[in-house]
């Protein structure tokens, strides 16, 4: 069955119809969307940020007081909502998610993974986010402080994760940061 | 201008709204801590109802100890609340 055979391709395909119809947009405005979403959508991107802001304390700095420029500095769109970069240090931890939805920087981090989405993850690291890490293989010191981000309104957290060991040029360095460390669920 | 700067204690509206919110359930009627202000942004219980202009409010990341949310836990979460979602506590009782 090809892809636009698909129940849900029908369904998305008349739900487009209703909004055109409406007036609310247009096809070519649709199809610039999801050319923006999902064609430059990576978490390639929130890793050449990470690794500019490990080797360049200008970066560093625009990154923390404006993340939204940070990221339109190396090109990167981040319309229609506020970027907060969360960085974490020896004693803070962070983690983020969307207890309401799933919030989440696409354009930053690539299409988001479906345990972000799950109901299991989205209840329990609010909880216990000491036993999700946990099970993510993410095993922090009892003195490290866990700081949990929901992303309830128009804010969209990047967590800028601790620089790895050793003295690596910026883009060995970006090449090492994963979508997860970007989300908090693992370390680089 | 925003009325609440970081580190002033406001409780999270309680009780359940007729119509759509963005105050997770789990923080309402606690009582935590202004982070950040995130700028003004759109009410959206104002824009799911169609309210046309929809109230623009200051939006601001607040600190929730997960051992006032949840009973237990070293950490803390912090939400980001409309203006109108949070008062401003004055004093330690309910």
């Amino acid at each position: 069955m090809g892809h636009d055979d698909l129940p849900v391709a029908a369904r998305v395909r008349r739900l487009e119809e209703r909004v055109i119809a409406a007036g609310l947009t247009t096809d070519g405005e649709l199809d610039a969307i999801l050319d923006d979403l999902l064609v430059n959508a990576s978490p390639v991107n929130g890793a050449r940020m990470v690794a500019r802001a490990w080797t360049d304390p200008g970066y560093r700095e625009t990154l923390r007081s404006d993340a939204n420029a940070a990221a339109a500095e190396l090109g990167f769109s981040t319309s229609g909502y506020r970027l907060r970069a969360v960085e974490n240090t020896p004693a803070v931890h962070n983690v983020i998610v969307c207890t309401l939805c799933s919030c989440y920087p696409i354009s930053l981090l690539g299409p988001s993974p479906g345990w972000y989405r799950s109901f299991a993850y989205r209840s329990r690291v609010v909880r216990e986010p000491r036993a999700v890490l946990e099970e993510f293989g993410l095993t922090l010191p009892d003195d490290v402080e866990i700081v949990v981000w929901d992303s309830s309104a128009e804010t969209r957290y990047l967590v800028v994760p601790r620089r790895p060991e050793g003295d690596l040029p910026e883009g060995e360095l970006a090449s090492r940061v994963t979508r997860r460390g970007l989300i908090g669920t693992a370390a680089i | 201008m925003s009325p609440y700067s970081p580190g002033t204690r406001v409780r999270a509206r309680p009780g359940d709204p007729a119509h759509h919110t963005r105050v997770p359930v789990y923080v309402r009627g606690h009582v935590g801590e202004i982070v950040e202000c995130e700028g003004e942004w759109p009410l959206p219980d104002d824009r799911a109802r169609g309210i046309t202009p929809p109230r623009v409010e200051t939006v601001y990341a607040v600190r929730f100890p997960a051992r006032d949310l949840w009973g237990a836990g070293a950490h803390s979460v912090t939400v980001d609340l409309w203006e109108s979602y949070l008062e401003e506590v004055t004093t330690d009782g309910p």
